[in-house]
């Protein structure tokens, strides 16, 4: 692997990476979620927000077996190793999906849409996967 | 202002990658400072050399390198995106026992921690694309 660059100068900001996605379909639940855990190297004041179908990510007990495509969800458990530890999902959109947080992988913050978006208003750098 | 953009899509499916391309080249011309271009998702197709577009088309590919050629702009394409999406340098060819290899000029490939360390430094992140 590629040597990554230490966390620059002292700077912490805010930054909060938006799944939106479910896990599967597409890659950008994956592919964001090793934005997360490469960009943990950079101490920085990190959040995770889980909206529409991007609660899917979370779901326990995903099976991929049959689509042949990795079932990277068992590492979302490692975030806390990596003090990602602020995460967020949306009540409005768990609701819809019938999913509660006992269906979850990792203990989440269950948030009103008000209270994401006063979250991602308060936010220096907002990714969105 | 110092500006990082992180491009998502590929070329020609999407135009994002174009806008992208097209608020690069207005920053620059405003004075603003690019500090990285970083290409994640398929995104990486937009390093590939290899492209043919139609002679009475924008050559997408040609227009990021004569960015960094004339401006100095570093054009980082994530490595894991890239493997994924066979974009290789002659090095990251060689290391995988590849007989090819397709980066354009200008760009370059690194890790995801350039993309974290680009909006940490910039004033601003602005990604297109999906």
């Amino acid at each position: 692997m590629y040597e990554e660059d230490g966390a620059p100068g002292g700077i912490v900001k805010k930054i909060a990476y938006v799944n939106r996605r479910a896990p599967h379909g597409t890659i950008y639940a994956l592919e964001g979620l090793e934005v997360v855990l490469i960009g943990a190297a950079f101490d920085q004041d990190v959040s995770m927000i889980f909206v529409d179908d991007g609660v899917y990510d979370l779901k326990r007990g995903q099976d991929t077996g049959v689509s042949g495509i990795k079932n990277f969800s068992p590492a979302y458990r490692a975030l806390e190793m990596y003090d990602v530890e602020k995460l967020y999902a949306e009540s409005e959109s768990l609701q819809k999906r019938g999913l509660v947080v006992e269906d979850l992988i990792v203990p989440v913050e269950v948030l009103s849409s008000a209270e994401v978006a006063e979250l991602l208003a308060g936010q220096d750098i907002v990714l969105n996967f | 202002m110092k500006i990082a953009i992180m491009v998502n899509t590929g070329p020609y499916t999407h135009q994002a990658s174009d806008t992208a391309y097209l608020f690069a080249s207005a920053a620059l011309r405003k004075g603003h400072e690019i500090y990285r271009v970083f290409f994640y998702h398929d995104g990486v197709n937009n390093g590939t050399r290899l492209t043919v577009p139609p002679q009475d088309d924008r050559h997408v590919v040609n227009r990021w390198s004569e960015l960094a050629d004339q401006h100095g702009v570093d054009l980082v394409v994530c490595v894991a995106a890239a493997q994924r999406r066979g974009i290789m340098d002659a090095d990251e060819a060689k290391r995988h026992g590849n007989n090819a290899d397709n980066l354009a000029s200008g760009f370059r490939i690194s890790g995801l921690g350039q993309l974290v360390e680009a909006a940490v430094q910039a004033d601003r992140l602005v990604s297109f694309g999906d």
